[in-house]
């Protein structure tokens, strides 16, 4: 077997001081499919932008066809035969497949674009490579499969031997991933190579033959899929490499706060991103979603906490609904909201830390009065919020853009739990940021369960999910394919199993999540 | 009524609408393709306002009857590649908010014009004081002979003609060649362009001078054509009605084309009714209030596209 | 609301620092800030360092030209930099001409502060001129009541003016910039078709309209000057109130965050529909007050026959002052003294004044420009972050 691509001790580390690369050796042969596994946060996506020219390492070595190469930006990556389906497509809705295929390259006839000639190699390599599309439809006029076959089209125009596929089934129906798996096959006998990034353990056996385990930014190891289970892979993707301890007594659940029933939604693409989820949370228990993610947990805890619409089903706080309601009202009754996404919801960063802490109880008789802040109850309380929650900031006056990530954290988590809330969603809580931020945050909320407020959380870093729930829902494809009551028997390798799809549990099983209220 | 119907219906009004729609096209095509390169020229007037005064003042200089005022026209377009150029610097480079950065090319395009006039010519209001020379009216062979015909469509500026053969030039570049296919590209989705080896920064970049050239060239028509002076604040807002004749054009030359001669029309109603008894003002306000409509309602209607196609 | 938990809740622990908590050595004394303005740090020393900055460059650039177009260049310049301070009357030619420029600035420090570009204050400032005109001439009221009638009519129109873009903006995404740019005409043609074809006075020799009732005149402050009292006090007043609502209270913080991020607006459940429209009516009603106040201080008719431009020049207040109201006065002065001084150069040594605006947008250009001094605001904010941690490493 002749190697096309070679790696070799690429470190990456992100300006926030994030190591997403650490010491990664990886090769790939011509004409294979091969399949890179880990969870969310191993370093695959870091290491196929590198590949890609869009991010560039701090060391190693990248040798194309025995070659040492630099790949500085996407077009040398082009140039070296290296083509990409990026996970959220690159393609001009407005324009035709022909004219989104040829942007960039186009076959001219004086001063024009040669039309015909552009329908024509679209057609040409649609039917020699199985791809088969209508070169004069618009994009925005056809189904995601076919748009993933003109991302397909397009790199091969550009002369691509290796193809990057980054989880391109996650868009996917299952009958459309179907007719990917004949293409790429296809593709692969015709001499192409692929790099198949996913952590559908099904489709990695059905398709690829080699695979790379990728775990806490490091590869693990590369191994030859035949002979190897499910199981097998499951348990080195998800292995712990730290264990993480948090302190804390045994839950002891109230009442029913939140209760969420047959909830469904459908992406804008006619997908069906959640099927009937359903469970309840209760006072005093922290009840984790886990699930890899595009698994519908993203969709699940943007409807519950009003920052998307339409869905169908019901989630209901203390017995009023919440679903198709602002989050004004949401708030209104006691919900706090840790966003997954701190820069685009979490912060005004152009704003200060005051600022920021106090956007949530504007309304509070503490800090309003009926016409006027009072200024001098806000300057006391929001310095005191900020200094509780160890924000490091030279004065709650500091513009909030300035901090570390870390920071910004801790002024999301001070504003949100100083709430009074009843129900706290906490959406990816530690996300990017450095362990010792993290750790405050998970024993903050520790204390607010202890308080007796219901806490949902989202997550997909195992240790946390292990570590800090009590009581654990797993989503896999939209459903909810496991409850755990108690996580302290639970191991990584039991959750990765359903994680991944391994397992499920029987509908009865499931039904614990829904308690009698 | 029949006054109305005596200022309308004679040809020379129909005539004067395409010479009143010119300015107002020229410019609206610089939004358009700006526009179609995801760019917003805020410009517009004071680009136009800088070009017609270069173009009077070059074909002053000149001396020269013959071609005079086609030097001032080539010094005017240059003038509009040079200011879109700037435009683009300050928003692709130094980050400058496009709507406040094309407000202050229009401040400095306001005064500035005045500031140079009177240096130039001593007056603070109009340059007719100097001898300047007009762009030629053209006079079309067979079509002139036709009755009525002939009237409105012979016998124009020859700006007139350039800027309508500009519109089939615009489409065509933009629709037909590798690199207008680059410009709407960049416009939709910079992202994808970028994946394929677009230099995204650079196209926009163009997008802005040839806007500042389109919009330089219905400034120039201003001073060299329309009338043949500077005057102070001549362009009287037609900068931001080309904005709005791209936005209820949607973008697109044609659709830009339309509402020009749209605009054109009240216009040139406004004018033949100061005559009337007509509150002329009235006529004046209306292509404004139909923008808004017109933008309203077309808003309304994306508005409930996205709510249709999200709803579950 | 939520009896059963208050007082056991981790918000209120949390007010109270336990002992595990690490006091941050760096940190001001508490209470130093005061109330919610804009943040306080190296970013807010920056900009003001940036706005000398402009200011300077725009001093030299006119000084430059100057040197290049006038024969007595030194002459010129003390005009213009010294001039309006120098008589009474040019003093006051500067308040008179500040007065304007603090409603617009106002108005549209507004809408700004949400993000939102609504610039018809151009259009309002036009047409509130012309609605307090009317109310001028056909109402009859006593004296002291007369005018401040003319100018609320005038505010409210405004509002419900502002109000077009706001709402289709809230409703319907449409371009608010646009919009208030056509809506600017219709004002403007609106207004001259009611003063030409209903109040116009065929007996004067210009389009003009009739006298409006003394009564409905604002007082002046010195007879021989065109500065009001009643204007005085309103454009002090609209600033202080427009400040107050912008950092003092709730909806005010609901427009400053709008404009910070819009998303996070939504999300932390703060008012978007308040933000959105009511910032641009709120603009509305000042601009249209602001033209209302400049009529019945500085015209006994209307005689206005173009737009103002008045709107324009708010834009370059409003980025002066930061759209903080607060500040609004004094980049207002700014802007007129710079004005009248280029007046009074242009009278005495011809050179035209225009130069000053041209100077103006230069200046604001630099200072909204994200880049520019970028390299200055990094090394201002890693030779902080390289101070903070000597400080840190002493401390521990």
């Amino acid at each position: 077997m002749e190697e096309i691509l070679r790696v070799e001790h690429l470190t990456k580390v992100y300006e926030n001081g994030i190591l997403a690369n650490d010491n990664v050796s990886i090769s790939v042969n011509r004409g294979e499919i091969h399949a890179i596994c880990g969870e969310n946060g191993a370093g695959k996506s870091t290491l196929m932008k590198v590949l890609f020219g869009l991010e560039q390492p701090e060391q190693g070595d990248i040798f194309v066809k025995g070659e040492p190469v630099r790949i500085q930006s996407p077009s040398a990556a082009i140039k070296l035969g290296i083509g990409m389906v990026h996970q959220h497509f690159m393609l001009v809705d407005r324009l035709t497949v022909a004219e989104n295929v040829v942007l960039g390259n186009e076959p001219r006839r004086g001063i024009l674009i040669d039309r015909e000639a552009a329908c024509r190699v679209t057609e040409e390599l649609g039917r020699k490579y199985n791809l088969e599309v209508d070169p004069t439809a618009l994009v925005a006029d056809i189904s995601v499969g076919l748009k993933q076959r003109v991302e397909i089209i397009k790199a091969l125009l550009r002369g691509a031997e290796i193809l990057i596929l980054d989880e391109p089934t996650a868009v996917l129906t299952s009958q459309e991933t179907r007719e990917l798996f004949e293409e790429l096959r296809h593709l692969r006998d015709a001499g192409h190579t692929i790099l198949f990034i996913s952590h559908k353990l099904d489709e990695v056996k059905a398709l690829c033959n080699r695979v790379t385990i990728m775990r806490g930014g490091r590869t693990l190891g590369t191994y030859e899929l035949e002979g190897l289970s499910k199981s097998d892979i499951s348990r080195m993707m998800v292995g712990r490499d730290v264990v993480l301890k948090i302190e804390k007594e045994p839950a002891s659940p109230g009442a029913v706060e939140l209760s969420v029933r047959g909830v469904e939604y459908w992406s804008e693409l006619g997908k069906k991103m959640i099927d009937g989820v359903s469970f309840d949370v209760r006072r005093g228990e922290i009840l984790c979603i886990a699930g890899v993610e595009g698994n519908g947990q993203r969709e699940l805890v943007e409807l519950i906490t009003g920052l998307r619409s339409g869905g169908a089903g019901s989630a209901k706080l203390r017995g009023t609904e919440l679903l198709g309601r602002p989050i004004r009202a949401a708030r209104k009754l006691g919900m706090a909201h840790i966003p997954s996404d701190r820069m685009v919801y979490g912060v005004a960063s152009s704003q200060s830390v005051k600022f920021n802490i106090l956007a949530g109880k504007v309304e509070d008789a503490r800090y309003t009065g009926k016409l006027l802040f009072r200024d001098r109850a806000i300057d006391r309380d929001m310095e005191a919020l900020a200094r509780a929650y160890t924000v490091k900031c030279t004065s709650a006056d500091q513009t909030v853009g300035m901090l570390s990530g870390g920071n910004i954290q801790k002024v999301v988590v001070a504003r949100e739990m100083s709430q009074e809330a009843t129900l706290l969603v906490a959406d990816q809580p530690t996300r990017g940021i450095d362990v010792g931020a993290a750790e405050f945050i998970r024993r903050r909320i520790v204390e607010m369960r202890d308080a007796g407020v219901a806490i949902l959380l989202i997550t997909a870093d195992l240790n946390e999910a292990l570590e800090l729930s009590d009581s654990i829902v797993i989503l896999h494809g939209g459903k909810v394919v496991a409850y755990f009551a108690d996580t302290r028997a639970l191991t990584e390798e039991e959750m990765g199993y359903y994680m991944l799809g391994v397992k499920s549990q029987t509908p009865e099983e499931v039904e614990g999540a829904v308690h009698a209220s | 009524m029949s006054a109305f119907f005596e200022a309308v219906g004679n040809v020379a009004f129909a005539a004067q609408i395409l010479r009143v729609a010119t300015p107002i096209l020229l410019a609206a095509l610089g939004a358009t393709i700006a526009s179609q390169a995801g760019c917003l020229n805020m410009g517009l007037e004071g680009i136009m306002l800088f070009a017609a005064l270069t173009g009077v003042y070059v074909s002053s200089m000149t001396q020269n009857a013959s071609w005079g005022a086609w030097a001032g026209l080539l010094a005017a377009l240059a003038v509009g590649a040079l200011l879109g150029a700037l435009l683009a610097y300050l928003v692709l480079h130094l980050k400058t908010d496009a709507t406040l950065a094309g407000v202050a090319i229009n401040v400095i395009g306001s005064n500035a014009t005045v500031f140079l006039m009177y240096v130039w010519t001593g007056s603070p209001g109009t340059s007719a004081s100097q001898k300047s020379y007009v762009l030629p009216t053209v006079s079309i062979p067979v079509i002139r002979d036709i009755p009525v015909v002939g009237t409105v469509f012979s016998g124009q500026n020859v700006v007139t003609y350039m800027a309508f053969a500009l519109v089939a030039a615009l489409a065509f570049f933009l629709y037909r060649t590798p690199l207008g296919l680059r410009i709407r590209g960049v416009g939709l989705n910079p992202g994808a362009a970028d994946s394929v080896g677009i230099n995204v920064v650079g196209v926009k970049y163009l997008a802005y001078v040839l806007s500042g050239v389109l919009a330089a060239m219905g400034g120039a028509f201003m001073s060299m054509g329309y009338v043949s002076w500077f005057a102070r604040d001549m362009t009287a807002g037609r900068g931001f009605i080309a904005l709005a004749a791209q936005a209820m054009g949607r973008s697109t030359p044609v659709g830009s084309m339309l509402s020009s001669i749209f605009f054109g029309f009240t216009m040139a109603l406004s004018n033949s009714m100061q005559s009337l008894s007509i509150p002329f003002e009235l006529i004046e306000a209306m292509p404004y209030a139909c923008t808004i409509l017109a933008l309203s309602a077309y808003a309304y209607q994306q508005t409930r596209k996205k709510k249709q196609s999200s709803g579950g | 609301m939520h009896h059963d938990l208050s007082g056991q809740s981790a918000g209120n622990e949390a007010l109270n620092p336990s002992a595990q908590q690490q006091r941050d050595p760096h940190r001001g004394p508490a209470g130093k800030g005061g109330g919610l303005g804009a943040p306080r740090d190296i970013n807010s020393r920056f900009e003001l360092i940036r706005m000398l900055v402009a200011i300077l460059i725009g001093i030299a650039i006119t000084a430059l030209v100057i040197f290049a177009v006038s024969d007595t260049p030194l002459e010129s310049l003390r005009y213009m930099f010294i001039g309006p301070a120098t008589t009474p009357r040019y003093f006051f030619n500067v308040l008179e001409l500040m007065l304007p420029l603090v409603f617009t600035g106002v108005a549209i420090s507004l809408c700004f502060s949400a993000q939102q570009f609504n610039l018809t204050a151009e259009g309002i400032f036009f047409f509130g001129g012309m609605v307090a005109a009317v109310a001028a001439i056909t109402t009859k009221l006593p004296d002291g009541l007369h005018p401040f009638f003319c100018i609320l009519l005038a505010g409210l129109a405004g509002g419900v003016i502002g109000a077009i873009p706001g709402l289709l903006k809230y409703r319907w995404n449409a371009s608010e910039l646009v919009i208030s740019l056509m809506l600017n005409y219709v004002c403007f043609s609106v207004s001259m078709y009611v003063i030409k074809n209903h109040f116009r006075d065929k007996d004067a020799g210009a389009i003009v309209s009739y006298l409006f009732e003394k009564t409905a005149v604002l007082d002046k402050v010195v007879a021989k000057y065109r500065l009001t009292t009643g204007g005085v006090v309103l454009a002090a007043a609209v600033c202080l109130l427009a400040y107050l609502f912008m950092y003092k209270t709730r909806w005010g913080f609901s427009v400053r965050a709008a404009g910070a991020n819009m998303n996070f607006t939504r999300y932390t459940g703060l008012n978007v529909a308040f933000a959105v429209i009511g910032s641009q009516v709120l603009s509305g009603v000042v601009a249209g007050m602001g033209g209302a106040v400049e009529m019945l201080s500085m015209f006994t008719r209307f005689q206005w026959a173009a737009l103002t431009g008045y709107g324009w020049d708010g834009v370059i207040v409003a980025i002066f002052a930061r759209n903080n109201p607060r500040h609004v006065p004094l980049a207002a002065l700014f802007l007129a003294y710079l004005r009248i001084g280029a007046d009074i150069m242009m009278r005495r040594t011809g050179v035209q004044m225009e130069i000053v605006k041209v100077i103006q947008a230069i200046m604001i250009v630099l200072l909204v420009a994200e880049s520019f001094l970028a390299k200055t605001r990094h090394r201002m904010v890693v030779r902080e972050a390289t101070r903070e941690s000597i400080v840190a490493e002493e401390v521990a």
